[in-house]
């Protein structure tokens, strides 16, 4: 068991490989992801950057390769694999908050079933965290009666409950009106400046920019660049990189 | 009308019968028929294939057979009893017989809502580091309950008609053979045949009315 805070790496993928039937979703795939670091994957739709993210808590598994999390295989099933799920936070596109719960039971659900931490210090912990992403006032409310923006804070929420070692954002943003995209990034940016180990799949460039500390271009299944925000956004060094940017920077 | 007056207390008796059986047998199908749908969703093959094989071979059998199974079989071959008292062991076979049929049902009605919870909801639970079981029994049986209260409700109601049936196992006192019994005393008589109709629908109706309620008031807004 490591520390936080010491310098090995948080999780290392060597040589992750990974089909759907005949498309080969991940190409040998190597990373490692530093405590505290924020890594920002983008890439073309398709490009595996979602599978990637996945895979890190086994939401997919993989055909060839090994992912350690601190240290260890990720396990395979059963009741380590809800271990390691319980200290790696997932956010995703569409929320999942929980439908039939209210607000706060969504945030208190974790520790008190899995963590077997009481109600009462669970609730507690579970408001500061909801004022924290600025919905205290709705912690009575259900998901339904949210708006997409406060439900993906609610969900970050969620994932901070269970004080992870990590937490994977697989395009938290994607599903937002645009308006309610900025205080979806304010909420990930103070997580940032807080220290958290963050992976994020997302599209949004000022996030990647203001917040990451390294970028990684995924394009059919390959990772084709990996670079410091300014250098990737400002001379990316491959061409397949160059040519996704000038699509998506001229507007 | 006559008839009907003079044998009500039998009747009455009888159908109480009908009641009971129902009462019992709406709980164990419920409990089973969930135990069942979370082996046929289970990530285990073995508890899948046990389930699956249980529920397409017991739901297509005709409930008559179950019964006279439970009685001929369980009962008089095998020697499962309940009740040194006949009458008190074969109510026992009939809840048995009816509810391992009934929880079929329940069990398919209930994978059918398992359908409509979307998929994140199950990975979400996951991700929180809930079990499989966990996560079924706290986040995905409760949202797929609420999707099939009404077919639930139609499910009890053919539970609750289906006691009338019992005497193929061998239970004979329960309304429809007090009927029966009568008839071979007086003959037909169309009031009694009535009486009873109304009184299954005195049970069955707000079943049916209580369920879309239910079912309108507990939908899970997405």
């Amino acid at each position: 068991m490591t520390e936080n805070g010491d310098s090995t790496p948080l999780v290392v993928l060597e040589g992750v490989n990974k089909h759907f039937g005949s498309l080969h979703v991940l190409r040998d795939i190597n990373l490692t992801i530093s405590r505290g670091e924020v890594l920002v994957v983008i890439g073309p739709s398709g490009g595996g950057k979602s599978t990637l993210c996945r895979a890190i808590n086994r939401l997919e598994t993989i055909d060839g390769g090994t992912i350690l999390f601190d240290g260890k295989p990720l396990p395979e099933e059963g009741k380590a694999l809800a271990g390691l799920r319980s200290e790696v936070g997932m956010v995703f596109q569409s929320f999942n908050l929980f439908a039939h719960k209210t607000i706060l039971e969504n945030v208190t659900l974790g520790p008190t079933k899995v963590r077997g931490v009481p109600k009462a210090q669970a609730e507690q912990r579970g408001m500061e965290l909801l004022e924290r992403v600025g919905i205290g006032a709705q912690a009575s409310k259900y998901p339904a009666q949210l708006s997409g923006g406060q439900q993906q804070r609610v969900a970050i929420a969620r994932a901070l409950a269970m004080d992870p070692k990590m937490i994977l954002f697989d395009e938290p943003t994607s599903a937002l009106d645009p308006e309610m995209v900025q205080e979806v990034l304010d909420v990930m940016i103070g997580l940032a400046r807080d220290g958290m180990t963050m992976m994020v799949v997302t599209h949004e460039m000022g996030f990647a920019r203001r917040a990451a500390n390294r970028v990684v271009f995924m394009a059919e299944g390959q990772i084709v660049e990996e670079n410091t925000p300014d250098e990737f956004f400002t001379n990316a060094r491959t061409d397949r990189a160059k040519d996704f940017l000038s699509k998506i920077l001229t507007h | 009308m006559n008839d009907l007056i003079k044998y009500a207390p039998d009747l009455l008796a009888g159908f109480l019968k009908n009641v009971q059986i129902s009462l019992v047998c709406a709980v164990l199908s419920m409990i089973l028929g969930t135990l069942l749908v979370a082996m046929r969703v289970s990530p285990t093959p073995v508890l899948r294939a046990v389930g699956t094989g249980y529920v397409n071979v017991v739901r297509n059998t005709p409930l008559t057979l179950v019964l006279a199974f439970a009685a001929l079989g369980l009962s008089d071959t095998l020697g499962v009893s309940f009740s040194q008292e006949p009458s008190t062991n074969s109510f026992w076979l009939v809840v048995l017989g009816l509810s391992l049929y009934t929880a079929t049902f329940v069990c398919e009605a209930l994978r059918s809502g398992i359908n409509t919870v979307p998929m994140g909801q199950a990975e979400a639970a996951r991700a929180i580091g809930l079990t499989f079981f966990q996560s079924l029994r706290m986040i995905i049986l409760p949202q797929a309950f609420r999707a099939v209260i009404a077919p639930l409700g139609s499910v009890m109601i053919a539970m609750i008609k289906n006691t009338t049936v019992a005497i193929a196992a061998g239970y004979l006192a329960e309304s429809a053979f007090v009927m029966k019994d009568t008839f071979d005393d007086t003959g037909v008589s169309i009031p009694i045949f009535i009486g009873i109709v109304i009184a299954f629908m005195i049970v069955t109706l707000p079943i049916g009315f209580f369920t879309g309620w239910l079912a309108n008031r507990l939908a899970v807004a997405r």
